[in-house]
């Protein structure tokens, strides 16, 4: 079949600016806001240009655009060494403990600039119970930095009033911007609504990041930033597998809808290489809301059994059964084994799945009315309940909509909990991402850090000048919100610190401003081209317009690498087919037609989704065993192989060829085991 | 349909170059259109139900219809979003309402000074682990 290209003549040549910064930001996030913030500090006295650009408006962009409920990572008294252990645990056994221990020993100082900025946090009132951000203050409770207490509603989650979380973060965030501004002399360096389609490598050594391309989505504008490095938190990839609402319900996606699997396309195509590909997350929520359930289970020690009204963790024919299987990964029940023993009761018939708030609330109303009496009783009950709706409306509004909507008053009647459909992601319970070097005074092997061949930067990938945080700094996850502002800092320091080192560099690339205007707006060129073949432009031969490469993507990846149809099951024939499938489809994107702007964005919005799943695929394929049960299985190797594969599996692809190599890389652990844990 | 705009309540932002719910939509989906100056939800199975156009709407123009592929009819969540706390009314589809209020900042908005305060840059130290705001030593993994 022959390949499309764009010579503009059917399809209008956009105007082309290049901007020549020193430090870019690719994505507004929380990961990126962070980079602003600690990347001026250091820059501004050595009149350091940083230039943020973001696809949607800062305000409210990346995975905190609702809002939160929780603060999921915040140390306080606890130490760094036992949320390593934690991470390790929920993640079977493999992670990057060097990255970890560094977040967890980073991360406070954020959340504490977070309060300080004017996010409410709830404390700890003297009787014991939560006091909101406003109450607590009305208290005289001191913030975080000045030994207030906060409410924890697990050892590393402190409860906030998170409505306007994102809007706070961004603040600092385009403050920070402001003052590089003001030292620089620049005009602008904060573009919003400019979306990068791809990374380009330095022309004198292939190695190096040099320059990246986007559009603008309300104008016909081509941007080309060159820079001597860049910070990457483009964010994971949702909607990659069939989901479970079939129309318009496909919006409500656990995880945000617009993460379109850029973070990982734009490393990748730079030659960065990946770590942990085959980590996927299928969180348990409740049914198609998919509200979370962390404040139910953890903070209102509400349990979820299944409809015989059975505890589907404690069933010892499962537990024996799972144990077979998966050996010592069973024992402290990780949210895998949790989703595996869920899933092998819904098989069995024994859905739904419940979560029994009412009996949550009833025990908490009879404790209660013992400790205070009926009428304060009833007065911290009435805050209760107000505190279980917050969650769902500080996060997942739409959760509350469908409480509502089914007359689901909590109290009264348990809500349904289902696994959802896979996302791919590194900054919450999942550790997909690039191999990045690590900080070097922790004990970590040199090749982590010291030996790092493009230079020893702490989250710098595998190309030179790209560093990488938040959703795709891999292997590391559990950051959440908080964290990925941590490491955004962390990746901006290392940058600024690269570029002290290397004064004199100026990137050049191979391709014209023209060749990648060229590139971009190939979907345009496309569309104009054959919209007249046919009466209605949604069906026509010659192309295939975003809506249906996503549907194409999402079916072959549900279908042959594990998603929700065949229960997460897949082996080496299946993946092999899905690859075939998947090839050709990758061949069809040279035929991606846009109708416009915002059809341009979906077309390479999804050309990021499907190389972010190939190489998931990729990495399933590799890996000879089941590691993370629950999440994805592979019929074939069904059991885990600490023999063979306690270790990380890594590739790289190659933009030229087309190819992938994967390889296995050690494992290395540092901080010791943690005593077992009872049930 | 996520999110829906009433007619009669949208005045296209008085046909500023674009529309308060268009800036903020952090998936594109909402759009103007220019012949009735009045705006829409572009792509309503790629919204997330985030809000952020009901809560910045000048008319109080955008309301949210749950997804039909799951949600019966009946029931919303109306936000009314101040500058310090949020409203929050819910109506179940038996009638029932709910009305919540929460804080959302303790400071004014557009009052952060991000290093108010703060030390400058030790730029010696750009190497060692820690923000421009350690003051204390990092600490590591002892055995």
């Amino acid at each position: 079949m022959e390949k499309e290209t764009c010579t503009f003549s059917f399809c209008k040549k956009p105007e082309i600016e290049t901007v020549e910064t020193d430090l870019l930001l690719i994505g507004g996030g929380m990961a990126c806001c962070g980079a602003a913030y600690e990347g001026a500090r250091w820059a501004n006295p050595k009149k350091i240009k940083i230039t943020m650009v973001d696809k949607a408006a800062t305000d409210r962009s990346g995975a905190v655009a609702m809002g939160l409920s929780a603060i999921n990572t915040y140390m306080g008294e606890n130490d760094p060494k036992d949320y390593v252990k934690m991470v390790r645990n929920d993640l079977m056994g493999i992670v990057r403990e060097d990255l970890i221990y560094d977040l967890g020993r980073h991360v406070d100082d954020s959340v504490q600039l977070f309060e300080e900025w004017g996010l409410p946090i709830w404390k700890l009132g003297d009787d014991g119970f939560s006091l909101d951000g406003f109450q607590a203050k009305e208290a005289g409770k001191g913030s975080l930095k000045d030994g207030g207490k906060p409410v924890r509603s697990g050892k590393w989650q402190i409860m906030i009033n998170g409505e306007s979380y994102k809007v706070i973060v961004a603040e600092a965030a385009k403050k920070a911007l402001e003052t590089n501004r003001a030292a620089t002399g620049v005009k602008q360096n904060h573009y919003e609504r400019v979306f990068i389609v791809k990374l380009y490598n330095d022309a004198k050594e292939p190695n190096r990041v040099a320059a990246a391309a986007g559009f603008s989505v309300r104008e016909n504008k081509i941007y080309v930033f060159k820079a001597k490095a860049m910070v990457l938190a483009a964010g994971g990839a949702v909607n990659v597998f069939r989901p479970r609402s079939t129309q318009e319900g496909q919006g409500r996606a656990w995880y945000p809808v617009w993460n379109s699997g850029s973070g990982y396309a734009l490393g990748l195509q730079a030659g960065a290489e990946l770590t942990l590909m085959e980590n996927r997350f299928v969180p348990a929520r409740f049914k198609d809301g998919y509200g979370p359930v962390g404040a139910w289970f953890l903070f209102f020690k509400a349990k979820a059994t299944n409809s015989l009204g059975e505890d589907y963790c404690a069933n010892a024919e499962a537990l024996a059964e799972a144990k077979a299987k998966y050996g010592k990964y069973v024992d402290n029940l990780g949210t895998a084994i949790r989703n595996h023993l869920m899933m092998r009761d819904m098989k069995l018939g024994k859905g739904p799945i419940l979560m029994n708030t009412h009996h949550a609330m009833e025990a908490i109303n009879k404790t209660f009315m013992e400790k205070l009496g009926e009428k304060e009783g009833a007065k911290k009950v009435k805050h209760l309940v107000a505190e279980a709706w917050e969650d769902f409306l500080d996060m997942a509004i739409g959760q509350a909509g469908l409480w509502a909507s089914n007359n689901v008053e909590p109290d009264k009647v348990p809500s349904e909990i289902m696994p959802t459909e896979p996302y791919l992601l590194g900054s919450h319970a999942g550790c997909a991402g690039f191999w990045c070097c690590g900080p070097d005074d922790l004990g970590a092997p040199e090749e982590w850090n010291k030996k790092w061949p493009v230079g020893n930067y702490n989250r710098q990938s595998t190309v030179k000048g790209l560093f990488m945080c938040g959703d795709i700094c891999g292997a590391s996850g559990h950051k959440f919100s908080s964290g990925s502002h941590a490491e955004g800092r962390i990746a901006a320091k290392a940058a600024l610190a690269f570029m002290a080192d290397n004064a004199s560099y100026t990137p050049t690339i191979n391709e014209t401003p023209d060749h990648l205007a060229a590139e971009l707006y190939l979907p345009f060129e496309v569309y104009e081209k054959y919209k007249n073949h046919t009466t209605a432009p949604e069906v026509n031969p010659n192309y295939i317009k975003p809506k249906m490469l996503q549907t194409r993507l999402q079916k072959i990846a549900d279908e042959y690498f594990g998603g929700i149809s065949t229960w997460y099951m897949t082996s080496k024939t299946m993946l092999e087919e899905g690859l075939r499938r998947l090839q050709l489809l990758k061949e069809d994107t040279s035929k991606m037609a846009a109708k416009d702007l915002h059809e341009l964005m979906r077309c390479w919005e999804n050309y990021h989704r499907i190389l972010s799943v190939e190489a998931h695929a990729r990495h399933i394929l590799f890996r000879e065993e089941s590691r993370y049960p629950g999440y994805y299985y592979r019929g074939d190797f069904d059991k885990i192989d600490d023999t063979n594969w306690k270790c990380f599996v890594n590739s790289n692809y190659d933009l030229k060829t087309d190819t992938w190599t994967v390889k296995k890389v050690p494992y290395v652990q540092m901080v010791e085991d943690a005593a077992p844990v009872k049930h | 349909m996520p999110s829906y705009v009433i007619t009669e309540k949208c005045d296209g932002c008085k046909a500023q170059d674009k529309t308060a719910c268009q800036y903020i939509c952090p998936n594109d989906l909402m759009t103007l259109n220019r012949d009735l100056m009045k705006a829409y939800n572009q792509e309503p199975d790629q919204c997330w139900e985030c809000y952020n156009c009901v809560k910045i709407c000048p008319q109080q123009a955008i309301e949210i219809r749950a997804y039909q592929d799951f949600a019966p009819l009946g029931a919303n969540v109306i936000p009314m979003r101040g500058t310090d706390s949020i409203m929050w009314t819910i109506k179940f589809r038996n009638g029932k309402l709910q009305r919540f209020k929460f804080p959302i900042r303790t400071t004014a908005e557009g009052s952060v000074d991000p290093y108010k305060g703060k030390p400058e840059a030790d730029q010696s130290k750009i190497k060692q682990p820690g923000y421009f705001t350690t003051t204390k030593a990092m600490p590591v993994i002892k055995k």
